[in-house]
């Protein structure tokens, strides 16, 4: 099934909770050579038919106005698959 | 006069909102989120909770249903519209007020009397309580961050759209102790404590009186209704 893959992560200075929280886990169960850990989303738009450029443009529109909040996350890449 | 409360899947605190609007002399007016139809209502408020199950981000599917959109439609005619907790995360992924609300600095769930700051008094929501006045109502949230760019929190502070900020403490690291905002023209508020859980004697935050008096909550209410008895 084609799909767009969005990928959001939470701007780099802002806390990530839950990356802190695995990372410490992480940290606790040996291994300290990982030194941060960050965790964001990864979004699969489904299509039953092949992605036109129109629906990338699409993806890129919704990915910065809904999908992500540019006030606290980035969209690091938007890709066909 | 009639305010409506909208009921999203996952919405907490409706009741308590219609109980409050009740309280302060109002007539409560329950809407739903897949209606377009307001009801002719003179106000809306948006309540607590966590509608859609905080699914994508707090408040961003509230922003796109129906019942939402005709509130981004008519706040722009002048409707008040008041926005608590998550209400507040409604109206800020609206786009109906600036910035935005993440996790909790110490990534606790917060549930505590907070003491505010009224600092805006010509909102529809706070024209009768006094500038500077000191209120105590509940606050309970785990995403009530406020952060915004340094170019919106400078024109949010010239423009005094800062309505309530945190007093003694700030418990959830908002940037300059913002707990609540107004749009330019003060019909829209948002803030992230429960001014409909301080409404009536006997269940509102301790006071230096009496265990649980505390109604500053209801000041809310009894504003916005005097604002459309007079309009």
């Amino acid at each position: 099934m084609p799909k767009i893959i969005v990928e959001i992560m939470p701007k780099q200075d802002l806390l990530d909770p839950q990356g802190k929280a695995v990372a410490n886990a992480l940290h606790r169960s040996g291994h300290p050579e990982i030194v941060n850990a960050r965790i964001g989303k990864r979004i699969e738009l489904h299509f039953e038919r092949e992605i036109t450029a129109a629906d990338m443009a699409n993806a890129e529109k919704l990915a910065s106005s809904f999908l992500s909040n540019d006030v606290i996350e980035d969209v690091v890449s938007i890709t066909k698959e | 006069m009639r305010i409506g409360v909208i009921t999203y899947p996952g919405t907490l605190d409706d009741r308590d909102a219609q109980r409050a609007i009740r309280l302060a002399g109002g007539t409560p007016v329950p809407l739903w989120h897949a209606d377009e139809d307001l009801k002719k209502v003179d106000a809306v408020v948006l309540p607590g909770g966590f509608s859609y199950g905080d699914y994508l981000r707090c408040g961003a599917i509230a922003a796109k249903a129906p019942a939402t959109k005709e509130v981004i439609k008519l706040a722009a005619q002048g409707l008040p519209v008041l926005g608590i907790c998550n209400g507040f995360q409604v109206l800020v992924e609206s786009h109906l007020l600036p910035g935005g609300l993440i996790r909790n600095e110490h990534q606790h769930f917060i549930c505590r009397d907070q003491k505010l700051r009224v600092e805006n008094t010509d909102t529809a929501w706070t024209s009768l309580f006094e500038k500077g006045q000191e209120i105590t109502i509940p606050l309970k949230n785990g995403e009530g961050g406020y952060i915004a760019s340094p170019e919106t929190l400078k024109m949010l502070e010239a423009e005094n759209r800062v309505v309530f900020r945190y007093l003694d403490l700030n418990p959830n690291g908002s940037m300059n102790d913002i707990a609540g905002l107004t749009n330019e023209r003060g019909n829209v508020v948002g803030l992230m404590p429960h001014p409909e859980h301080a409404v009536e004697p006997g269940f509102g935050p301790d006071t230096d009186i009496a265990m649980r008096s505390g109604t500053d909550g209801l000041k809310f209410f009894q504003s916005v209704l005097k604002v459309l008895v007079n309009s």
